[in-house]
């Protein structure tokens, strides 16, 4: 079942007299002519749709949230910063298909209220800016965007601004901080964008993914897209696969197959590659616990774990991980993990904005003490100090950013403990050229 | 409306924070603010160091707060229950801040002209430990100079950003920022550019460490050998009341007036604090009151120094040497004079 994708490869896409061909702009018409806002918001709320950024939550509960006092502008902004490690997925469906999120984008506005939506692009995708820029102009040339689109009398412009080139610009207030051209630090909510966000105006902030994917609810109704996927975690999502797989890349999965079908089937990422097992996946990007080859298989109860938020979360962080933004980074057994999380933890290191000191400070300590013990210079304290570090960190942070620092390391500390300890009483091997411990007895182990 | 601050109940009018409503019942409960300045808008949040725990939200809806909240941002609602001194996870975060806080930041008390009056320091000899768990090489920068009157001392440096909202705020307007992010996030103006404005001197006075000092007065005394006097002028710029700092009959440094919570009342201009140095241009009010806990009162006005209850062997008994010749011999020719009187 695919949504988004589905016609993805016809040639010409991005371009609008091919993308209308293909049952392209429909949602549009059927929104604006036929549905009051308040029934397009009804029906995204009926199909569960799930905020695709990462955190999960309700798109339409969002979308209700939103404050909507007289006389004030309403703004819709399209989180395109999409930076974090190990996911790709926004970037292929605007490059391949603009017009799939311009559509959503309209039909969201719509249902908001929002005269003026922004898509906050990721500074470095300068080509994916242009191709959005092309075909906003087609869509403003065919009247599906500007002044009275359909006759309609609704007013829609849309703008495309690429970002500041910090992954903290990803963060929903980060995010609006350097759209207003200010300096990209997170704000300290409340209040929240719902009430006070760009310029001070209520806001509503959300995925590439989720936007493209409300125009095909309003298409097919909010029940027909509920009807994918299981229990809470409905439809269709994008799942950019890399690391040590046969093929990797960006795959449409119904919510609700089991993670290993996803790594083993053809259809998917197609099994580990020629000679090798799977030793570790990190299920949805960088900022994601790490989990071994048996966690991610199965739950704790012994039951298959399924590509699902819940599934994926069951058993909290002690025993699972998060579906996150869908960044699927499978590693195999010549994958050193102290490695790994060093180099997730330079990543949050270089990233952080430094506008708060446990994220500030800790990233920077942690990623210090991760290459001592990486380049064989670890003292026996240093694994204590790293978790107690990550436990500071997390949760005491203005904005996310902390949280995703400390939760890579801590996981790869609670689940590969054994593979610290290596480096610190074998620093002689530990810093050969493609050392990696192997924890006796384990699956992936030779 | 009611609010409970470690089991002390008081009432406060809509729109106060909690570290307002902490600041009334008095300093052993107030949380430390590193970077809330309240003659500042918009400033806290930043140094993570006033966080409290909330276990009432408010009194309809009396669920906790799911995570530490910055007093100096949250509002308080009617029937909020606080957790600020009594709550063991915040001191155990607070010990975490201080850690953090001091990571990256010179421990050069000795030279550094805050020493005495800097609120970190305080901060980390309430709410820190003793030991450090570091191992790492702190981050350097240069020093830099910030026009004619302000040294830059950006290893100090806690990034509460205090200085950048009193430029925005009381200035006519703001030529340095922080450049760059994370650790490597440095107060810095575009391109070297100089600080040159009537009131940039309050910079000085609103940083909680010694990143921003006053050129004037660097390495000319230490604060706790100086006197506050309060005293005026007639200036056509800033309302002109100052604290002036004696040593000797010499005036050598003139700040803008601090409340208790270490606050500036009233923002002072460039020409007061640099150029007026002279006793015949101020009319003095009086000496300022200090806490008697400040290490600024412990040599003012040619008081009587404490002496200690106990004889000098037993603290040399007590004491645990380290191996450094010049303390022992020390405390050699202390026994001496005391076995002589």
């Amino acid at each position: 079942m695919k949504i988004l994708t589905e016609q993805i490869d016809v040639p010409g896409i991005e371009t609008i007299d091919v993308f209308c061909k293909h049952g392209g702009y429909q949602a549009v018409e059927k929104a604006i002519k036929k549905m009051t806002p308040d029934e397009v918001t009804e029906e995204v709320k009926k199909s569960g749709l799930r905020g695709r950024g990462g955190a999960g939550f309700p798109v339409g509960m969002k979308w209700s949230f939103l404050a909507k006092p007289e006389g004030i502008p309403r703004y819709l902004v399209c989180n395109a910063d999409e930076s974090e490690p190990g996911t790709f997925k926004d970037h292929y469906l605007m490059w391949k298909s603009p017009h799939t999120l311009i559509e959503g984008m309209i039909v969201s506005s719509f249902a908001l209220g929002a005269n003026t939506s922004y898509i906050y692009v990721r500074g470095e995708l300068m080509y994916v800016i242009h191709i959005l820029e092309k075909a906003i102009q087609e869509a403003y040339d065919k009247g599906y965007l500007g002044k009275n689109i359909l006759g309609s009398g609704y007013d829609l412009d849309l703008y495309v601004q690429p970002g500041g080139g910090a992954y903290i610009c990803g963060e929903e207030t980060a995010l609006l901080e350097s759209l207003e051209g200010k300096r990209g630090n997170p704000r300290i909510k409340p209040p929240f964008p719902a009430v006070k966000g760009v310029w001070q105006c209520p806001t509503v902030v959300n995925n590439v993914e989720s936007i493209a994917a409300t125009s095909w609810i309003i298409n097919h109704g909010g029940d027909a897209y509920a009807a994918i996927g299981v229990g809470r975690s409905t439809g269709t999502k994008l799942i950019s696969a890399s690391g040590h797989i046969r093929k990797p890349g960006v795959y449409e999965i119904p919510l609700g197959i089991t993670v290993e079908d996803f790594i083993y089937s053809d259809e998917w990422c197609g099994g580990i590659r020629e000679g090798h097992k799977l030793k570790a996946v990190v299920a949805g990007g960088s900022s994601v616990p790490i989990l071994s080859a048996e966690m991610i298989l199965n739950t704790v109860d012994g039951e298959k774990r399924l590509m699902t938020y819940e599934s994926l979360s069951d058993g909290g962080f002690a025993t699972g991980t998060m579906l996150g933004s869908g960044g699927f980074i499978v590693m195999d057994e010549t994958t050193c993990i102290v490695h790994n999380t060093l180099t997730f933890a330079r990543f949050y290191h270089h990233e952080s904005c430094g506008q708060c000191s446990p994220c500030r400070e800790g990233t920077g300590w942690m990623d210090k003490v991760i290459y001592r013990i990486e380049h064989g210079k670890g003292r026996k304290e240093d694994i204590d100090l790293l978790v107690d570090v990550a436990k500071k960190i997390e949760g005491n942070t203005i904005c996310p950013l902390g949280d995703a620092a400390a939760w890579p390391v801590a996981a790869a500390i609670r689940h590969f403990r054994d593979e610290f300890e290596w480096h610190i009483e074998h620093p002689e091997l530990a810093i050969q050229p493609g050392a990696v411990y192997m924890r006796p007895g384990a699956s992936w182990a030779q | 409306m009611k609010v409970t601050i470690d089991n002390i109940t008081l009432e406060v009018e809509q729109g106060t924070t909690i570290m307002q409503a902490a600041r009334q019942i008095g300093p052993e409960i107030a949380p430390p603010a590193m970077c809330y300045y309240e003659p500042l808008k918009a400033s806290g949040g930043k140094c993570r160091g006033c966080l409290v725990k909330v276990t009432a939200g408010s009194e309809k809806d009396p669920r906790p707060m799911p995570k530490l909240v910055p007093a100096c941002l949250t509002q308080v609602q009617d029937g909020m229950i606080v957790e600020n001194t009594i709550n063991e996870e915040v001191l155990e975060t607070r010990r975490g801040i201080v850690e953090f806080l001091l990571l990256n930041h010179p421990l050069d008390c000795p030279v550094c002209d805050q020493a005495g009056e800097c609120h970190l320091q305080d901060f980390s000899f309430e709410h820190g430990v003793s030991n450090t768990r570091t191992a790492e090489e702190r981050n350097t920068f240069e020093p830099t100079d910030l026009g004619p009157n302000i040294q830059l001392h950006m290893n100090r440096c806690i990034l509460c950003y205090r200085c950048v909202y009193t430029a925005d705020q009381i200035t006519d307007g703001r030529v340095h920022g922080v450049m760059n992010r994370g650790d490597h996030a440095e107060i810095s103006t575009y391109i070297d550019k100089a600080i040159d404005n009537d009131f940039s001197g309050n910079m000085i006075d609103v940083c909680p460490v010694g990143a921003l000092t006053d050129k004037t007065y660097r390495f000319k005394s230490r604060v706790w050998f100086s006197k506050p006097v309060e005293a005026h002028c007639s200036c056509e710029k800033c309302s002109g009341q100052v604290t002036l700092w004696y040593k000797g009959d010499e005036v050598i440094r003139v700040t803008g007036r601090k409340n208790e919570w270490g606050e500036v009342k009233e923002f002072i201009c460039n020409t007061c604090r640099f150029d007026r140095k002279k006793t015949a241009e101020w009319t003095i009010e009086g000496p300022t009151q200090i806490s008697r806990h400040s290490v600024i009162s412990a040599n003012k006005y040619g008081a009587n120094l404490i002496q200690p209850a106990f004889p000098i062997s037993q603290a040399a008994r007590d004491y645990k040497l380290i191996n450094d010749d010049r303390d022992r011999s020390f405390l050699k020719d202390q026994i001496k004079l005391e076995a002589k009187k």
